[in-house]
């Protein structure tokens, strides 16, 4: 099905199961501890050996020596893979119209997007890149064994520096930059402005489950489960690695402990147990450790922000600079922190420029919300200092500034399909109490707390892909859902199974739903907020697929009615379940998307509003309360979004007050590279999040009407949090994370 | 994590005994940290000696001289929950209850807590110098990230920190360590003399002697007074603090112990006989050696001293 027109009425509209707040339909498995993970297939690989990844110490230079005599003899030991006995691998080739490739999405991507080739020369470019891998009997044995490993490295001279490297940095390619207008004229004659420097560091995705990968071959077809976000991604990236066809790969994942972006890339994990598993003739599998899961996979590059507001005394914008600067190993995107600025809020003149510095720390990557969670910290920071610079209150501000078409996009009209940002300002304050806010700062105090209120806005750009589905009428009248689509912790199986139980008019307890399986139909998959949507969109143009196959079949007519079980149409009723009484009714199809993403700007707003206590005493800062609001289009079911938008919430609470990675910029790596040391928000850190869901729906996104909302929660809370401390203190933190010793030194002397 | 040998004490001396008739043995009690350490390799025990079946030593008892008598393998959880400790001891069992989580508290042991290992970054990571884990390899941490690491008693050779909480209520407490030789000879260590600071070894962190096994912790009789723990840290719970305060006021009564500032609790008594949270802090903290970083700690100190005294915080 290609959705090339806005969606009109059609059964989804029905609402009977779809938007209702369902438990997860693979809640109960998953707390009783029977969904198993990646590496846990003990049942189908009860000979499977245990991998280990031995990683790079330095961050750049060469390996000088490798002994691995006393590793091999070690107790239980299989094999041990260095970069003298790997097989080669093959990377991501060049683009060239002669190699490029049609992706699922419908985009050239280049022949090995996502090869990741391991163990292929003595050159270490990143920390923690795989040096060796230890295969042994069992996992402690192979644990014991990586440690005998012995490397001397001689260290080249890397670049690990963001500050250093923004000296020289370059445009960068993979950003899209703006002029419109004449900003520095404009800018220069305001009569209100605000120049300031936002920066964000490295943050990790730090999700639950490790990284893990069991690999089993039969003949020369590879089966992997894997964690992974994507499965013909991973499916794609581990076959062109090994120089293999993509069809002598599967990739199973139908349980994924969270990703936030980290698991859309294939890593040693996957690669190494297949190469081992290869060599040795059974199954091996690997899990990488925590240590390793910081330097080893992605993360969230950092960023320097320039922010040039300026203002008529009315609060409208006349000119909007975001100048930004970020780092990545060569070839690779950075953090596009201006992707927001495009879209956010109107003025007439803009200047939007992204630049990059190359850096050998490891690899950056998608994070939750690339680019708007950290474009929006210094966004809506700095429309809150324009607001104090104006005397005006900060949502006022933002609702004079609204727009409802594309304010950067010059030659043409593009508007929004549906934008309700000032909806989910007005909604949010009042639900929060906002009117009571004192608007000087330092003016509140509880005992020795100094209390502060802070808002900001949200945006996240909605992003479609092709996904498809196969439903089945099995005998008997149940449902039978398969695609590839992934579920990582987000309710893909409930919001799937849902929209199948809708569209056929049956209970959600009729249907099955089976996920993550590269041998299902080619899927969205997780990232991007897209996957929700598009594989919903998916399995809606499958069951539309159905319904003309099963009408057909009984002799109905094909705009008959599916409710209740039935099939109605022209006074006439009969049983779905009748259609499959001579055998099961089969139909697949992959829906596919027209240029409404070019016509209209799709994208899901927030507004968050935000109480924080900060000690007087010592600076410490804790979030008291937060109301947001969310306009994601339809949503889809009512309590898994909710879930959503509170992970994102608690996320960018984090991301506020404590997410760093600790550059050690001599050795070139991430040293703080566990979870005692990297701190994520605890229970005690998060308080009541209120959530609320502004009405909509979008009609040019698919037709489910809905838009991703996965990312949605997290974008433009770290400027609330921002915004309240400035509130509560009069001090403006413009450096992530806002931890005490920022605030101390400004803090009135104690009595 | 290497294959070790492992036995099960069944008494105090035997315990000690166990130790030293093993080349690489380690005592074991809930293993909250040396678990953690051994699977890095940053501790490579060849054999383990658990203690935790040794009988006795998971109780709490009075003492003649009216004080208390707590066992080597009392949990954490227990001690901070009993009724004893919380109405005499008070700033003990706030201190317990502001370490970890309930989970590791439930595991953790008495003269585990005492033994806990610093948590800087470099000490964690066997591909970086680290004198501590590697005398003589060299100190990471000076030059590199230290925000988290000691500004008093530092050396050139460490600038790593204590991190346990309950120690420096401890400290503050006046406690003393019981231990036992192989041989069966006892003493008690005064918790003042109990750990040591890093000067030119810095892998020695107590004035324990090779086999020399912790029997028990005693407090003495109670002072009363207010009794408070501030744990300053960048997190809610679960954290690490950056600086605690650890503190006994009451009429002609004013004890301070300092925990995360130094390689050992922190405690000046000469300070406790000044007046006021800044004359006070600059004696505690005479000598400090702070870096760019982990400044702000000297602020903190000053600012969470002045509250405690002046009862703002618990």
């Amino acid at each position: 099905m290609k959705f090339d027109k806005p969606a009109g009425p059609n059964p989804t509209d029905r609402m009977r199961i779809l938007g209702k707040p369902f438990d997860r339909v693979d809640g109960a498995i998953k707390v009783a501890g029977q969904a198993p993970y990646s590496y846990e297939y003990h049942d189908i690989a009860p000979n499977a050996a245990y991998g280990v990844m031995v990683g790079a110490g330095i961050g750049k230079g060469r390996i000088a020596t490798m002994d691995t005599r006393d590793a091999e003899r070690a107790p239980g030991v299989l094999l041990v893979l260095t970069h003298r006995n790997a097989p080669k691998m093959f990377g991501q080739q060049k683009k060239q119209n002669t190699t490029s490739q049609e992706s699922s999405e419908g985009s050239e991507e280049a022949k090995g997007a996502h090869a990741a080739p391991q163990l292929q020369g003595r050159d270490i470019k990143q920390h923690d890149e795989a040096v060796a891998f230890v295969v042994a009997e069992t996992f402690e044995q192979a644990t014991a064994a990586a440690h005998l490993v012995r490397i001397g490295y001689s260290a080249g001279k890397g670049r690990f520096s963001l500050t250093e490297g923004a000296r020289n940095a370059k445009p960068n390619p993979e950003a899209e930059d703006a002029h419109v207008g004449d900003f520095d004229g404009a800018f220069a004659a305001a009569a209100v402005k605000v120049d300031v420097t936002y920066t964000t560091p490295n943050q990790s995705q730090a999700m639950m489950e490790p990284h893990a990968t069991l690999a089993m071959w039969s003949g020369d077809q590879l089966t992997l489960h894997t964690s992974h976000q994507i499965t013909h991604w991973s499916t794609e990236g581990v076959a062109d690695t090994l120089g293999i066809p993509h069809d002598k790969v599967r990739c199973v994942c139908a349980y994924i402990g969270g990703g936030f972006g980290s698991k859309l890339e294939v890593y040693g994990d996957a690669v190494l147990s297949a190469v081992a598993a290869q060599k040795l003739g059974r199954p091996v599998k690997c899990a990488l450790t925590r240590p390793q899961i910081f330097n080893h996979t992605t993360h969230r590059p950092p960023t320097i922000q320039r922010l040039q507001l300026a203002a008529g005394r009315d609060g409208r914008l006349l000119a909007m600079g975001h100048t930004t600067w970020t780092g990545d190993q060569e070839g690779a995107r950075g953090e596009l922190a201006t992707e927001q600025s495009r879209l956010m809020y109107g003025g007439a003149n803009r200047k939007l420029e992204t630049y990059i510095a190359t850096l050998d720390l490891p690899k950056g990557g998608s994070m939750r919300a690339p680019g708007e969670a950290a474009g929006l910290f210094a966004l809506e920071g700095a429309m809150d200092e324009l607001a104090e610079a104006l005397d005006m209150d900060p949502v006022e501000l933002r609702i004079v500034n609204d727009v409802q078409q594309d304010p950067t996009t010059q030659d043409k009209v593009r508007p929004f399909s549906d934008r309700k940002l000032v909806e989910c300002m007005r909604q949010g304050a009042a639900k929060f109490g906002w009117d009571r806010r004192n608007r000087r700062p330092g003016q509140m105090r509880d005992g020795s707390l100094l209390i502060g209120h802070g808002m900001a806005g949200g945006i996240r750009n909605n992003m479609v892909k092709a996904s498809g589905t196969r439903v089945t009428l099995q005998s008997g009248g149940r449902v039978l859902v398969e695609t590839a689509m992934t579920d990582i912790g987000t309710g893909s199986y409930t919001i799937n199974a849902q929209t199948a139980a809708e569209m056929l008019g049956v209970p959600l307890d009729r249907v099955s739903i089976k996920l993550g399986d590269s041998l299902f139909p080619k899927a969205a998959g997780s990232g991007g907020s897209w996957g929700g949507n598009s594989s919903t969109a998916g399995t809606y143009a499958a069951c539309m697929a159905l319904r003309t196959a099963i009408a057909a079949r009984m002799g109905m007519p094909a705009d008959a009615e599916f409710v209740d079980g039935q099939i109605r149409a022209g006074g006439r009723s009969i049983p779905l379940a009748s259609a499959a009484a001579n055998g099961p009714v089969v139909a697949e199809d992959t829906i596919t998307y027209g240029d409404l993403e070019k016509t209209y700007a799709q994208a899901s707003f927030a507004a968050h509003f935000c109480e924080v206590a900060v000690s007087a005493v010592t600076g410490e800062v804790r979030v008291r309360r937060m109301t947001s609001a969310f306009s994601a289009g339809r949503i889809l079911n009512a309590k898994t979004a909710r879930s959503q938008c509170l992970g994102g919430m608690t996320m960018g609470i984090g991301a506020a007050l404590m997410e760093a990675l600790q550059v050690d910029e001599r050795f070139g790596y991430f040293a703080n590279h566990d979870l005692a040391e990297y701190h994520v928000p605890v229970h005690a850190d998060i308080p009541d999040l209120d959530v609320i869901f502004v009405d909509s729906l979008d009609t040019k996104s698919s037709p489910m009407k809905a838009r991703g909302v996965g990312e949605l929660g997290i974008c433009g809370v770290g400027a609330a949090v921002s915004s309240a401390v400035a509130n509560a203190t009069g001090v403006r933190v413009r450096d992530f994370p806002i931890t005490l010793d920022k605030l101390l030194p400004h803090l009135p002397k104690v009595a | 994590m290497r294959a070790v040998t492992y036995e099960r004490a069944t008494s105090a001396q035997g315990a000690a005994q166990a130790s030293v008739g093993h080349k690489g043995a380690k005592f074991i009690g809930g293993g909250t940290n040396l678990l953690d350490l051994a699977k890095l390799e940053i501790e490579t025990p060849s054999h383990l000696v658990d203690v935790t079946r040794v009988p006795g030593l998971d109780r709490i008892a009075p003492t003649p001289d009216g004080g208390l008598r707590i066992g080597a393998t009392v949990r954490n959880a227990e001690l901070a929950a009993d009724p004893r400790v919380r109405r005499d001891y008070a700033v003990l069992s706030r201190a317990l209850l502001s370490g970890a989580s309930a989970q590791l508290r439930n595991k953790a042991t008495t003269a585990g807590n005492l033994l806990q290992r610093t948590r800087c970054l470099y000490f964690y990571d066997t591909t970086k110098p680290c004198n501590k884990r590697v005398p003589g390899s060299g100190c990471s941490a000076i030059g590199g990230l230290n925000r988290t690491l000691a500004i008093v008693g530092v050396s050139d050779d460490c600038i790593a920190h204590h991190p346990s909480d309950m120690a420096v209520a401890m400290r503050v407490l006046d406690a003393g360590v019981e231990t036992v030789m192989p041989d069966g000879a006892t003493r008690t260590i005064p918790i003042a003399d109990f750990h040591t600071l890093p000067g030119k070894t810095p892998w020695i962190e107590t004035t324990l002697k090779p086999g020399e096994f912790i029997t028990a912790v005693t407090l003495p009789k109670p002072v009363g007074g207010r009794q408070s723990y501030t744990k300053v840290r960048d997190r809610a719970s679960y954290a690490f603090a950056l600086v605690s305060v650890a503190a006994i006021t009451g009429p002609g009564l004013q004890r301070f112990a300092f925990g995360s500032i130094a390689h050992k609790p922190w405690r000046v008594e000469d300070a406790e006989r000044l007046k006021g949270a800044d004359a006070i802090a600059d004696r505690v903290l005479t000598g400090a050696r702070s870096t760019d970083q982990n400044r702000f700690k000297i602020a903190l100190v000053h600012r969470t001293l002045d509250a405690t005294m002046r009862g703002e915080t618990a």
